[in-house]
Formats: C-alpha cells, sequence, structure tokens
C-alpha cells in the first residue's frame, strides 16, 4: 500500500548524488598558492608564460606541486608550505616583472577530477581580511563635467567667431555672458544643435547684456553619476590588481556605492590609502617674472598664474596653463634618481600626451617647470537637522621644482617626494589611472586572521554539536523514525552545502548560524508528520493508514508554515547587506530543501522498511 | 472520536490568567525601550570599533588613559576574555574618521608590542540611518507579505491573531535588550526577523489545526475546537521547541562571540514564540469573535494537493 514509484527513488538518489558530488570539493583543506594574473589582455597567460614560471622556480630551487592555467588569463600554482609559497612569489614576481600581477592565494587541494566543481566561498569574517564600502562624491563628479563644458563653450565660441564676455559657474548651472542679444541668439543657435538631450539652454537678461543659462540634463547627469561609478571600478581593480590581493571582490552597490572586499589583507591602512586616494599630477611652468611672497601677500596674482604652496610652505607662482595632466600617464615606476639617491618615479606617457609634452617642454628649454601633486579628500559632516553634507576639499601641493634641460618626451623622471614609500604609491596611482570622482570610506570592517580562525573553528563545532545532539534526540523519541529522520537530516546539510557551493554564495557565521537554525527547523516537517502518525495510530487506524494519513495531513501545514518562513527570509536578503544576506540564504536554502528530504525523502525510507506487502503490525515510532 | 480519550489541558480556559501575564511583559518591555532605549551597537550609530587580542591579560586602564592622551573618546572594555579588549570609539566628524582604526592601533602597538589586531569595525553615520530605516522596513515588509499569505489562506482574523503573537514575541524580546542593555546589533536584527519567521511557522501550525477542526468537530463551540486544536498540537510544538532550543544552545555556547547575541536573541524568542502560539495566537482568535461558520464554505485546497495518490 506504502509504496513509492520507482521513478520517486530515482530523482531521490539523483538529488542525493548530485549533493554528494558537489559538496565534495568543501571537504579538501586549502593549500598555499601563488596566483598570477596578466594586467592587460595584450599579456595573455599561455602556455609559454606558464613555462617561464616554471622554468624560473625550477632554477630557483623551489619545489612545486602543481601549476594549472585558467582560460589563459590565470595561473595557479600550488606549494606544500607557505615559506615556499612566499619564495616562489618574490621569484614570480623579479620574473615577469609589471606585466602580470602575483597574489599570495589559498587554493583547495581538490583533486584533479573535481576542480572544476569549486567549494562555498568563505565570508571575510571567517577567513579574515578587509570590507570597505565606498561611496562615490557624485557631487563632484558632476562639478568636473560643469567645469569641463565650461572650458567646451569657450572653445566651441571662439571657433564660431562669436564673441562672448565670460563663462560664469553658478552654483549647478553655467552662464554664458554676452554683450547684445543679437550675439546670444547667434551663439544659442549655433551651440543647442551641438548639445542636444545634453543641456539645456535659457535665455537670461541681465545687467551687462543678454545671457544664456546652461543647465545638465537629467539623463546627462545620470549618465554622468553612471560614468563616474563605472570608471571607479575599473580604477579601484586596477589598484587592487597592484596590491597583488586575489580574489577580491569589487562591485557597485546602489547607484553610487562600491564595495571591495579584500580576502587575505591585514592591515587595512595601506589598503585605504591606495584605494581612497585620488592623487593625480599636474606639469605647469614656473612663473619666473613676478614674486610669490608679494602675491601672496597683497592677495593680487598676476594675471595667467595661480598661486601654489610648496611642500616645505613657501609660496610659488605657477602659470595657468596645464602643459600636462596625469591622464596621459600609461605606465609608472618608482625608484630612486640616479644623481642623489633621492626617491623618484620615472614616468611613461601616451603617444598624445608624448606629443603635447615633448612641443610644450621644448618651447621652454631652460625655464622652471613645476610638479603639482593634487588629492582630493571628501569630508562627510552630519548638521543638526540629520541631513549630510559633504565638502571636498582638494589639496594642490607643489612637490618638486626643476629647471627643463631639454626636450622631454615619452619618458622622464621626477623627484621631490619625502619617502621611497610614498614614490611607490604615487607609481602606483599613476599606473592605476585616476578616479573619475574622490570616494570616501563609509563602513570598513576588519577581521584578522586568528579571529577568522577562530570564528570557522567556531562555526564548525556549534554545526557539529547542534546537529549531534538532534540526531540523539530524534533517535530517542522516535525510535526507527527518528533513525530515517536523521537519515533525511544528514541529507539534507548535504543539500545545503552542495546548493551554496553551487551558487557559489559566501558562507559567513551568520549563514553557519542559519545553517545551524535549518538543521533545527528541518526536523519541525518530520515532528509534524510523526506526531500525525501517533494521532491517527490512536484513531485506531492501521499502521498502513496511519503512515498514509499521517503524511498527508500534515503537508499542508507544513507547507503553510515553511512559506511563512520563506517570507521572511525572502525578506531579510531583500534589505540586507552581506552577513544578513548569508544567513537569509543558507535559511532559505534549508527551508526548500528541508521540505525535500523531510517529506519526500523520509517518504521513501519509511516506504521500504514499511510499505511492502506484509502487513506491519506495529509501527516504531 | 478517540481524541477525546486523551487528557485535554484548558489552555483558552486560562486565557485570562495568560492574558494579564503577557500584559505585564509587554508593558515591562515597552516601559523599558521607552525609557531605557536599546543599546544600539556601531551598526546602527555609526563609530568604531576595535577588538584586539593580547598574549597577557590585558590592562584595561593603562589602554584607557594611552587612548585619552590621545584625544580619543574611548570606551574600553574586556570582551570575553581578560587578554581581548574592545574598544568603542564615537561617532566623529572630520576627514580621517574611517582612519581612526589604525590610529587606535597603532597608539596600542607603541605601549605593548604583542597586540594583535583581531576586528575593525567603521560604520559612518549615514550608514547607521539607513540601515535603523532598512531594518524597520524590513520588518514592516515581512509582516506585511505575512499578513496577506495568512489573509489568502486563511481568514483575515488569523491574520490578526498571527501578527499579534509574532509583535508579541518581537516586543518582548527587544525588551529583554532593552533591560539587560546588551548591545543590539545587526546579527540581532537577523535574529529578531528569524524569530518572526519561527513564531508565524508554531503560529500557523496551531491555526492549521483549528481550520481542520472547525470543519469536523461540527458540534463543538469555537472555545473547544480551539482547545482541542492546541492540545493535538502541543507535543509537536514542544519537541520542535525542543530541537531548535538545543542547537541553539550549541550556538550559544560553541559559536564565538559574534554571535552569542544572535543566539540569545533566538532563545528568548523561540521560548516566547511557543509560549505565544499556545496561549496568545487562539485566544486572540477567540477575542475576535472567531466562529466556525467564518471559514465556510470550506475550503479544500490544504487536504487535495497531495503527491501521495497509490499508483494503480
Amino acid at each position: 500500500m506504502n509504496r513509492y514509484p520507482m521513478w520517486k527513488y530515482i530523482i531521490i538518489i539523483v538529488v542525493m548524488l548530485g549533493g554528494l558530488i558537489l559538496a565534495l570539493p568543501n571537504i579538501y583543506p586549502s593549500q598555499p598558492a601563488v596566483q598570477v594574473t596578466s594586467s592587460s589582455p595584450d599579456f595573455p597567460l599561455d602556455a609559454s608564460v606558464l613555462q617561464q614560471i616554471k622554468d624560473t622556480l625550477t632554477e630557483k630551487g623551489i619545489p612545486v606541486e602543481d601549476t594549472q592555467s585558467i582560460d589563459n588569463s590565470k595561473a595557479l600554482i600550488r606549494f606544500d608550505t607557505p615559506d615556499t609559497q612566499l619564495a616562489a612569489a618574490d621569484a614570480i614576481k623579479t620574473s615577469l616583472g609589471s606585466k602580470y600581477n602575483t597574489a599570495l592565494n589559498l587554493a583547495p587541494a581538490t583533486p584533479g577530477w573535481l576542480r572544476s566543481l569549486k567549494p562555498m566561498n568563505l565570508g571575510l569574517d571567517l577567513r579574515g581580511g578587509v570590507h570597505f564600502l565606498m561611496e562615490v562624491d557624485m557631487e563632484s563628479a558632476i562639478d568636473k563635467s560643469l567645469t569641463r563644458h565650461s572650458e567646451e563653450f569657450r572653445t566651441f565660441l571662439r571657433e564660431k567667431k562669436i564673441s562672448y564676455l565670460g563663462v560664469k559657474r553658478v552654483t549647478d548651472h553655467l552662464i554664458i555672458q554676452f554683450k547684445t542679444t543679437e550675439l546670444r541668439d547667434q551663439a544659442r543657435q549655433e551651440i543647442k544643435g551641438e548639445y542636444r538631450n545634453e543641456i539645456d539652454f535659457e535665455d537670461e537678461e541681465t545687467a551687462k547684456g543678454a545671457a544664456l543659462k546652461a543647465t545638465l540634463t537629467q539623463t546627462n547627469i545620470n549618465n554622468t553619476k553612471r560614468f563616474a561609478l563605472q570608471q571607479n571600478i575599473t580604477t579601484l581593480r586596477k589598484r587592487v590588481n597592484e596590491l597583488g590581493v586575489s580574489e577580491p571582490i569589487i562591485q557597485q552597490q546602489g547607484l553610487e556605492r562600491i564595495v571591495v572586499q579584500l580576502p587575505g589583507v591585514q592591515d587595512p591602512s595601506v589598503a585605504k590609502e591606495i584605494l581612497g586616494t585620488t592623487a593625480t599630477l599636474e606639469f605647469r611652468l614656473v612663473d619666473e617674472g613676478n614674486d610669490p611672497y608679494s602675491a601672496q601677500a597683497s592677495g593680487r596674482i598676476p594675471v595667467g598664474d595661480k598661486l601654489f604652496v610648496e611642500r616645505n610652505g613657501n609660496p610659488i607662482l605657477l602659470k595657468s596653463r596645464v602643459m600636462l595632466t596625469g591622464d596621459y600617464i600609461t605606465d609608472a615606476s618608482s625608484g630612486f634618481d640616479q644623481r642623489d639617491q633621492r626617491p623618484s618615479v620615472t614616468i611613461v606617457l601616451d603617444g598624445k600626451g608624448a606629443k603635447l609634452f615633448a612641443k610644450s617642454t621644448g618651447a621652454n628649454v631652460q625655464k622652471l617647470m613645476g610638479v603639482v601633486f593634487i588629492e582630493h579628500k571628501t569630508v562627510v559632516t552630519k548638521q543638526d537637522d540629520g541631513t549630510f553634507t559633504k565638502n571636498t576639499k582638494v589639496s594642490k601641493e607643489v612637490i618638486n621644482v626643476a629647471r627643463i634641460q631639454e626636450q622631454l618626451s615619452k619618458r622622464f623622471q621626477i623627484t621631490g617626494l619625502d619617502t621611497p614609500q610614498e614614490a611607490y604609491n604615487l607609481a602606483l596611482l599613476l599606473r592605476a589611472g585616476a578616479l573619475a570622482a574622490p570616494v570616501y570610506i563609509v563602513e570598513e570592517r576588519t577581521i584578522g586572521p586568528s579571529l577568522g580562525a577562530d570564528n570557522i573553528s567556531a562555526g564548525f563545532k556549534s554545526v557539529v554539536i547542534g546537529f549531534v545532539l538532534v540526531l540523539i534526540f530524534m533517535a530517542f523519541y522516535y525510535r526507527v523514525f527518528g533513525l530515517v529522520a536523521n537519515l533525511a537530516l544528514t541529507l539534507n546539510l548535504i543539500l545545503i552545502v552542495a546548493a551554496l557551493s553551487m551558487l557559489q554564495a559566501t558562507l559567513t557565521l551568520p549563514g553557519i548560524a542559519g545553517i545551524v537554525l535549518t538543521v533545527g527547523m528541518a526536523v519541525d516537517a518530520n515532528v509534524l508528520i510523526y506526531e500525525r502518525i501517533k494521532e491517527e495510530l490512536r484513531n485506531g487506524l492501521t499502521p498502513q493508514a496511519a503512515i498514509q494519513s499521517g503524511y498527508e495531513k500534515a503537508f499542508s501545514t507544513i507547507a503553510d508554515a515553511n512559506i511563512t518562513t520563506l517570507i521572511a527570509a525572502v525578506v531579510l536578503y531583500g534589505m540586507g547587506t552581506g552577513p544578513i544576506k548569508g544567513f537569509a540564504i543558507t535559511l532559505a536554502i534549508g527551508i526548500v530543501s528541508s521540505m525535500f528530504t523531510a517529506i519526500m525523502g523520509t517518504r521513501a525510507v519509511i516506504n521500504l522498511i514499511y510499505g511492502g506487502s506484509k502487513r506491519p503490525k506495529k509501527l516504531h515510532i | 472520536m478517540n481524541t477525546k480519550t486523551r487528557k485535554m489541558i484548558d489552555f483558552t480556559g486560562k486565557r485570562k490568567i495568560a492574558m494579564i501575564f503577557s500584559a505585564i511583559l509587554m508593558v515591562v518591555s515597552i516601559g523599558s525601550l521607552i525609557v531605557n532605549g536599546l543599546n544600539l551597537g556601531v551598526d546602527f550609530t555609526g563609530g568604531t570599533v576595535i577588538e584586539v587580542g593580547y598574549e597577557e591579560a590585558a590592562d584595561v586602564d593603562k589602554i584607557r588613559q594611552s587612548l585619552t592622551a590621545a584625544n580619543f573618546d574611548a570606551s574600553v572594555q574586556h570582551f570575553g576574555t581578560a587578554k581581548d579588549v574592545l574598544i568603542r570609539i564615537a561617532p566623529h566628524e572630520g576627514e580621517d574618521r574611517a582612519k581612526i582604526g589604525d590610529a587606535v592601533f597603532s597608539i596600542l602597538k607603541s605601549t605593548n608590542a604583542d597586540v594583535e589586531l583581531r576586528r575593525v569595525e567603521f560604520v559612518g553615520p549615514q550608514i547607521g540611518d539607513e540601515l535603523r530605516d532598512d531594518g524597520g522596513t524590513a520588518m514592516l515588509l515581512a509582516l506585511a507579505g505575512i499578513l496577506i499569505y495568512v489573509t489568502l489562506r486563511f481568514e483575515f482574523r488569523f491574520s490578526v491573531g498571527a501578527i499579534i503573537a509574532l509583535i508579541h514575541d518581537v516586543v518582548i524580546t527587544v525588551g529583554v535588550f532593552s533591560i539587560t542593555r546588551i548591545e543590539f546589533d545587526l546579527t540581532i536584527l537577523a535574529a529578531i526577523l528569524a524569530i518572526i519567521g519561527y513564531s508565524l511557522n508554531d503560529t500557523i501550525v496551531v491555526f492549521d489545526r483549528v481550520r481542520e477542526n472547525f470543519l469536523k468537530l461540527r458540534k463543538s463551540t469555537a472555545d473547544e475546537s480551539i482547545n482541542t486544536s492546541i492540545n493535538q498540537t502541543l507535543s509537536r510544538t514542544i519537541v520542535t521547541s525542543l530541537t531548535t532550543l538545543l542547537v541553539l544552545s550549541a550556538l550559544f555556547y560553541f559559536g564565538g562571540k559574534i554571535i552569542h547575541g544572535f543566539s540569545l536573541a533566538m532563545i528568548i524568542g523561540v521560548i516566547v514564540g511557543t509560549y505565544s502560539s499556545i496561549f496568545v495566537a487562539s485566544s486572540s482568535l477567540l477575542m475576535m469573535g472567531i466562529t466556525r461558520e467564518a471559514l465556510l464554505p470550506p475550503e479544500k485546497e490544504g487536504d487535495d494537493q497531495e503527491e501521495l495518490t497509490d499508483m494503480p
């Protein structure tokens, strides 16, 4: 009477085997490894590079466990001890140079045939690392766009030979001033077509004559924001790669935020320094004809000049015209100046930049040139009314003034930095490119490696102990049926791990709590069924009928109860950040898989034991 | 009906006492929430938390002095063991807010080199505000979703009953955190949301039986039917709570400091939730004047969508 069709057994067995295989990679410990990635698609990580790595390591006598190439863009070299791993990382770095990034990594020691399957991702709270939530200062991105447009308007009007009095920035828009209405109308006709959909132009009458009010359209603002975010993500990714972190996560969160997770990074201060700065360089000629001290004292800056401050605090006058900006830099490396051993940065420009710079330095040989170091810092202050205001401070410092000895072009060197570390950081930042808009950290979570290890062992222990306690209780309370429920519970645990591995979801400590909780709650379905069977037996049903009716009647209750819990889990997932999401995912997976194991799984086994043709006189429940 | 031969406990008869007991708990909880509020963690207030570990027992006073000397408004206390120290720094203004953690750690390192950084959490004030809002929204969304589901599957009064039980459980659990001044952080918010799920699970099981019995026990009054339902589901309620409490105590004792608060909140929630599904949820059905007729014409959907039909 209680017999399951063959196909149901097949489904259960397939799910069970599938779950086992997917969960299998998790039982292998991790192994020290070095991960090599190419820094650009121009340098594929092909067999020849892999061979080069192998040769280097053999030459140095470093024993290699295994090498593996992934998609021609990544190589994983495994070692047996952390010491060889460190030595190897240095050797590989020296051998391959800056075309490839090397990072220390922990790779699971999964046997070759299983490598296509991945174990669960461990969250930072379990393996240690740094998590940053960075906000992009969008106001500053918009600001930049307005400044760029004001320059464009000037050039445009000059090219069209329309005379204008000036372009002025007023809070969120630009005012282009003209002498007469005719000029304004002429300009409007020309310029409107040029900036369709990007900028709205409105006529304004002013005391000095006629003006055009230029406002960025909403689409333009949205595009600017989207671009700033994307650009920043790209730049941050490059910087992280420069830092040599394996498996970093750099993701957009919402419209203005970026999540950066750096597993294994133990010192958040270095990462913060590198990720958060918007440092770039500008090269300007020094105005040697005017006295900067009197300009500073009187506040009267000569026309065509700008007042700057040197590192030592002295004022200096530089020309307003910029000879070169950091945008043209393609490569930069730090080192020491050959003459006086001061820290230096060697800069390589792209073709356009080299041409520009050759022209401007060639025309100014024997004149002084200043290198301006520009850095943005954003300060967020909370007002009394609970709103937040952002102020971006731009600090501009002249780090170096030198006489142009000869025409400079593609490759040149600057000095004037205080420490080798500073030179190193500047080179890294110039290499990775500038951020489109300043970012600032709104949240940081750093977990030291020892705490991560503590958390993982505590989490593991509590899962095992909780699980065993429930197994014992069920076996005593429901005897044979309890043992069947325990089988289902074990399968459930395997399925949760399998699902997490398959989804590549991140397991966090709250996630482990979610697993433990599902273990407790998964038995609920069985408790409901078994209590119902007991009740039906008391009502005088035969064992077979009681099993049938117990499962049948409990089903709607189980479904109702689980769906409501699922609603809570979905809401949690929707609103949650990292750790909460982890909890919600495991809870949701646990609910779904427990419905399968606790209802279908146990029924299959019960049917095998008590189904059959012979009628059991008594149920061991 | 064989069920009547089993000893029945008169739960609905004791609902007055239960009601008074619940009312007292609720009043105390709400009172404490109004007077004391919650000891909100850095997740909600913003600020910086630094956990460090020493080789030997740490001198909290000395640490406090060195930080005060460096102009930090810091609260310093032991965390778990004498070797571990937790430092809290109130939200700061200024540009280097995100670097406070590094600054504090370098001060500690300069006074005692044997210190190890275990954890830094910095939360900007705007994130804290958002989390508080999002947490509230999540709670309301979960309640709304549940209200809709229960109304669809049962009847409106059932969903009100379920929500009353839920609010009861959540308020008392949060109240315990308010009274004990245990820090209320993000993981505890997660626990509260999980409690919503659990408490509901429990309530729904009883309601399911109430619905069944309303349709089956045609001669009984609503009061009797409900009491029968509670009794019939009693052993299930207790066994499930027990297994859940078993795993939760494993989490509480072995899960580590970070989920201590989480497991504590869950333990309180499960106990209160079990009590409320026996005494509060069903009693509120009676108070709202639920009748057998409310569920007629009978809904059959719960009983017939079964995949367990015999093979021919």
